[in-house]
């Protein structure tokens, strides 16, 4: 069975302050877009009621559950499942009900204060129009035992219909508890639940129950395999007992046959209470499974499909991404068939349309289809030969689809997705012509003629980069083209392209892409006749609009002015504070890192966000469509990694230094040293100019350094790491041997060694060399939380957006002298596996949006760093708040 | 009569035919091309802001031809024609600085629709003439920010809205059969008035039937704040209006699959008014009486209606046309739905048993 069953309800819990600290802290620190991402997340990963929760201390609940709800109902994405407002506060479920259009759950209310109170809160929640969540809660306590359960929400049952409630509007929560927690009567908390709910569903007609699911296994926090068993062994049987719904992380639920059998009996034990020795074995067995560590499922090789005839077989391997019998396969097809040619147009390409149908179904991820291209390219490699014997090369050439050009343009290094889309464009018969990366405007145009390519796809991830497709896509207009232009990349969007690139090339169609999976959509429906032509007058309608909206957006975008965001600043006390002296007093060069003590740093997520699998790690492994995909694409991470530690393909690198600092209004001064007082270089930095609530600071960098002011000396440090030494060679290799699929991973890879680096480093910086926090002891997912003291912002990120700052630091700590790392024209840094940044220590300092700014803001900064207006408005494009 | 024997009378009678409601009161307004002088009259001779288009202030300044509108739709055929008191709250009034008259204003319309009904009914005791006061959508919303930038932001908040739906029910609670919450663009408001319609009825110690109309603004079949069509009577259903159902910004054409998706849900009776098709070019309505009807008349034999008439643009000829087209077709029966929990989004959420 699956858990997502019509007849049983996820409730998303993820948006609660009191059940989800990351979710606290965006409400805290009022960051309500990525707030939303949260409930957006949990509706997307099939949540069909969502719980909201502002119980906090720290938070006005009234206001917060105000703000919250009515951003919401202009989130249609998100508003259109039912809201359960969860609070235990009457005058804050009374606010949520007032902010809902729909007809949502209030969550909860009890008897705890008598009857009288119940049933006048039950009144008010049917003026609003609601359903009732009732916790079994009474007068006497909260229920434990099945008894006091099913005799409180009896009650309540009664007491509510006869006073005229609807009983199927009432749902009961018979509160479920943690279980082995090492106290004996806490065992049968789990059986008291669901016998309960079977009476209740037995002998209450019409209502409901539901539980908070987390709770149970709260004696297993940070074991997330085990407590996702348990919660999946619980619900198994709460369902078959009348369970309705429960409040769970959607999305991260197993399958409970997936369960491995030991973890699932051991939890079935402790859940039913089978055995007094219960507990103890499933702490036992839980340390196996402590920090994620999954044992890998039993999924031996199926070898039955070798018995098959040499088509069905061909489509397995195509299917299931085996290269090792595709040789042999390929060649017994061609010796059967009359013409080599023939092996490809039968059953190569039959199997590659069965991949085709599975990854539009959302059947097969990326990377299994990078997978099977690997596959398909081996194939043909074994038949290439055989086709140049018999010159029927021409007749391989006519099997494409059409012509595409592919580049990362000029200044930009990163193509990971743009590989990705070369090699599913490739998979579904277009012929991709891929120009690698920096590829100059003039190269691009160029190409593109002689070719005579049917479509131009620009790829970029820094932000410079949009600035020079809307180039690319000027001298286009200009050259007469009327080829469609394709847009992707991390940073580019559908407002960018509207806003920006359309305008600039009438006379073609111009297209976002929005991933790798959408590419073949797109070029399908281009390239076919019948589609084509509506395809883009759609396309062009719905930029008309984007642009439309975005200029009223935009123009009315509130923003105070540079002088009001500097009063604004945030203002430490200087007096009481002694700014830590780091203990190196000149730069550091470290080029004898080992690759293995990097990877306990690894941030997964982003790694499997480099493949389109967008989920986070671990919860991710679990997940009901992807899980299986996601652990093998673990799996073939660790394994080449594993490799590439063991035979050091890549030279981890860094350079440091600290220099002595003032701030002066938003620009850091660097000394020569600590008493000339003659400057050695300067950091310019940004300032929020949103409004913003009293109290809240508008943060520029340069408010986390002493001023001058203060008489004291501070310090701020600069790094610059790499793990992109040998990566090129490497990937290079695997990319002429056919095998794209290694490439990309060694890039993946690369790129997560190279964040990883900045992790240790930061660590060795705080605790050592600058040494503020020797004795500081996190875990890795501490660190990926930031929970540390101080920041490592880099330029061309959110708290200081400009990329051109790197050059002043590139140039403070000669890295391309020293570990080889340099920058482009658009300031993205090569090798691309690169990661720089400065490093503030003071405890108050924190990452934060420098958000959208002002004119007065950019002719000032302009004015500071010495650069032309027009210039600086370039490189601060993305974040201008007006039109330029 | 009393108002429970006038109810009883038309309960009666509904379960035999398909009731007419009266047509546009705006449009028809429209048509009588008063000037602001005109609109004016003495009462606000000297009122500092311009009054021209504030309909609902005629009930002050020209109570006759407000009458005179009221008894040309029944005798064109309508058994229940609504109050000239669309705009009759605070809120919308504040837009003349007029907030502090709309309870005023509000009272004087209920009681000009209740003097035309009695007086036609003397006249014709044998046919129902009903009145339900009009509660329209207000200026302001409380499920939409005005301003694109601040999406949280809310020009009103819903302790406001019920306050000015309050005054303007407990003014109207005196003189009408119905409360009417109609042209409902955003749930939420009409669930703020649905409170304060409840409030009001306690207030003067008795009730009356309830009536909501939800708006569907385009081809997209949902309200402007989001809803389909089911997602609305769930947010509704609470209320447990005497009838529910759609009216305005469509023609009858464009209206019909909405309908019909309320009257296979709805366990009440179901009302529907259409624009006399989409506005033209010059956002005039032009469709005929004929062609209304006709839509109309298919509504009802399909079993789809309880009580019908029409919104913008539609006039004396085009209710008298749609009363003579269902005329003997009988009503829809009230449909029953299987027991469930159902919750509403923007859309339908059901849990059955």
């Amino acid at each position: 069975m699956t858990l997502s069953s019509a007849n049983f309800i996820n409730i998303g819990e993820r948006t609660n302050v009191s059940g989800s600290a990351k979710f606290k802290r965006l409400i805290v620190e009022q960051d309500y877009a990525s707030a939303l991402d949260i409930a957006r997340e949990q509706v997307e990963n099939g949540a069909q009621i969502i719980d909201i929760n502002m119980d906090d201390g720290l938070l006005d609940g009234v206001q917060a559950m105000t703000s919250f709800l009515n951003l919401i109902a202009v989130e249609p994405d998100i508003c259109r499942v039912p809201i359960m407002i969860d609070s235990s506060r009457w005058e804050v479920i009374e606010a949520g009900l007032k902010c809902i259009q729909g007809k949502g759950v209030v969550n909860s209310i009890s008897m705890k204060e008598g009857e009288a109170d119940f049933l006048q809160k039950s009144r008010q929640i049917r003026r609003y129009g609601a359903a009732v969540m009732v916790m079994a809660f009474d007068e006497r306590g909260q229920a434990d035992t099945q008894e006091r359960k099913v005799e409180i929400c009896t009650r309540a049952y009664h007491l509510l219909v006869n006073d005229g409630f609807a009983p199927e509007d009432i749902i009961f929560d018979p509160n479920i508890f943690a279980v082995a927690t090492g106290l004996s009567e806490h065992n049968n908390y789990g059986v008291d639940f669901i016998n309960a709910t079977r009476i209740i569903k037995q002998t209450l007609p019409h209502a409901r129950v539901s539980g908070g699911l987390s709770n149970l296994s709260f004696s297993f926090r940070g074991n997330e395999p085990v407590r996702r068993a348990m919660h999946s062994v619980f619900l198994y049987h709460g369902i078959k007992a009348g369970l309705d719904m429960a409040i769970v992380n959607a999305g991260q639920l197993d399958i409970y046959d997936d369960i491995e059998p030991e973890l699932r009996t051991v939890c079935e034990d402790v859940i039913l209470n089978r055995n007094p020795d219960a507990s103890e074995a499933l702490l036992e067995l839980a340390e196996q499974y402590r920090g994620g560590a999954h044992k890998s499922r039993a999924s031996r090789r199926d070898v039955a499909w070798r018995k098959e005839d040499v088509a069905a077989r061909l489509k397995h391997a195509l299917v299931h991404g085996i290269t090792e019998f595709i040789v042999e396969d390929t060649e017994e097809a061609r010796q059967a068939a009359d013409k080599p040619l023939h092996v490809i147009e039968g059953p190569l390409m039959a199997g590659m349309n069965a991949v085709g149908d599975l990854f539009g179904a959302g059947k097969m991820f990326l990377p299994q289809v990078v997978k099977s291209a690997r596959v398909m390219k081996a194939a043909v490699a074994h038949l290439l030969p055989f086709l140049e014997e018999e010159k029927q090369l021409s007749g391989l050439a006519d099997m494409s689809n059409g012509k595409i050009l592919l580049a990362t343009v000029k200044g930009d290094v990163h193509d990971i997705g743009k590989n990705i889309v070369a090699v599913v464009l490739q998979c579904n018969g277009y012929e991709v012509i891929d120009l690698g990366v920096m590829v100059p405007c003039e190269t691009i145009l160029k190409v593109a003629k002689e070719q005579n390519v049917d479509a131009i796809g620009l790829s970029g991830l820094i932000t410079p980069s949009l600035e020079e497709m809307t180039h690319i896509a000027a001298e286009m207009q200009r050259g007469g083209w009327s080829t469609p232009l394709l847009i992707g990349g991390a940073t580019t969007s559908p407002t960018h392209t509207a806003v920006k690139i359309e305008p600039s090339y009438s006379n073609g169609p111009t297209i976002y892409v929005p991933d790798a999976s959408r590419a073949v959509g797109v070029v399908r429906t281009l390239f076919t006749p019948e589609t084509r032509e509506p395809f883009i007058k759609q396309t062009r309608e719905d930029y008309a609009h984007t642009r439309r909206s975005h200029k009223t957006g935009r123009n009315a975008k509130p923003r105070i002015r540079i002088e009001e965001a500097r009063a604004r600043a945030m203002k430490l006390d200087w007096s009481d504070y002694s700014p830590p002296r780091p203990k190196i007093d000149k730069a550091l060069v470290i080029d004898n890192w080992k690759l293995e003590e990097l990877v306990p740093y690894i941030d997964w997520t982003p790694f499997f966000l480099a493949w389109d699998i967008k989920g986070r790690y671990p919860q991710i492994l679990d997940n009901e469509k992807m899980g299986a995909e996601a652990r093998q694409l673990l799996l073939d991470g660790k394994i080449m990694l594993d490799k590439l530690v063991r035979e050091q393909w890549l030279q981890p690198r860094a350079v440091l230094d600290f220099w002595p600092a003032s701030s002066r209004g938003d620009d850091i001064i660097l000394w020569e040293d600590e008493k000339s007082k003659k400057t050695k270089a300067t950091f310019h930095t940004l300032r929020q100019q949103m409004p913003k609530d009293t109290g809240k600071p508008n943060f520029a960098l340069a408010d986390f350094v002493a001023p001058s002011s203060s008489g004291k000396v501070d310090w701020v440090g600069g790094f610059v790491v790499s793990a992109g030494h040998g990566e090129l060679e490497i990937s290079t290799r695997f990319q002429r041997a056919g095998d794209d699929y290694s490439a990309i991973m060694l890039k993946a890879l690369a790129d997560r060694l190279a964040e990883a680096l900045a992790e240790a480093l930061h660590a060795k910086v705080r605790k050592e060399f600058w040494g503020y926090a020797p004795k500081e002891q996190l875990t890795n997912q501490q660190m990926i939380q930031e929970v540390y003291q101080g920041i490592r912002p880099a330029p061309g990120y959110p708290s200081q957006p400009d990329h051109t700052e790197k050059r002043t630091l590139f140039n403070l700590l000669q890295a391309k002298s020293r570990i080889g790392v340099d920058l482009t024209s658009s300031c993205a840094m090569t090798p691309p596996a690169s990661v720089s940044g400065l490093y503030f220590s003071h405890p108050e300092s924190v990452y934060f949006a420098v958000g959208k700014i002002n004119k007065d803001q950019v002719a000032d900064y302009a004015k500071r760093k010495g650069m032309a207006m027009d210039e600086a408005e370039r490189w601060l494009a993305p974040i201008l708040a007006y039109n330029r | 009569m009393t108002r429970e024997l006038r109810l009883r009378q038309f309960e009666e009678i509904l379960q035999t035919r398909i009731g007419i409601i009266d047509g546009a009161m705006g449009t028809s307004i429209q048509q009588l091309k008063l000037s602001e002088t005109e609109f004016r009259a003495q009462l606000f001779a000297d009122w500092p802001t311009a009054v021209q288009g504030n309909n609902d202030l005629l009930n002050l300044t020209r109570p006759q031809e407000i009458a005179h509108i009221h008894k040309g739709f029944l005798r064109a055929g309508a058994d229940l024609i609504e109050t000239n008191t669309f705009n009759a709250t605070s809120i919308s009034q504040a837009d003349y600085g007029l907030q502090r008259m709309a309870a005023k204003i509000a009272k004087a319309g209920a009681r000009i629709a209740r003097q035309a009904a009695d007086d036609w009914h003397k006249q014709h005791p044998m046919r129902p003439a009903m009145v339900a006061g009009a509660m329209g959508p207000l200026s302001k919303t409380l499920s939409l920010s005005p301003k694109v930038e601040d999406p949280g932001f809310r020009e009103v908040n819903f302790e406001q809205v019920r306050e000015a739906y309050f005054e303007q029910a407990c003014a109207m609670l005196e003189f009408v059969d119905f409360l009417i919450i109609e042209t409902v663009f955003d749930t939420l408001n009409a669930k703020a008035a649905i409170v304060a319609a409840q409030d009001a009825m306690e207030q003067v110690g008795f009730e009356i039937p309830l009536i909501i109309s939800g708006t569907i603004t385009d081809s997209s079949g949902r309200t402007l704040s989001g809803q389909t069509t089911e997602a609305f009577w769930i947010s509704i259903a609470h209320a447990k209006p005497w009838a529910v159902g759609l009216n305005c910004a469509l023609g009858a054409e464009e209206m019909r699959p909405h309908i019909a998706d309320m009257a296979r849900i709805a366990d009440c009776k179901i009302i529907a008014f259409p624009n006399a098709g989409l506005p033209n070019a010059f956002g005039e309505y032009d469709e005929t009486p004929e062609t209304t009807s006709k839509h109309l008349s298919e509504w009802a034999k399909d079993g789809l209606v309880n009580l019908v008439g029409g919104c913008c643009g539609t006039n004396e000829q085009h209710i008298a046309a749609i009363a003579r087209s269902v005329d003997g077709i009988p009503p829809r029966k009230i449909a029953t739905q299987p027991t469930a929990l159902r919750l509403s989004g923007l859309e339908p959420f059901r849990l059955e048993d």
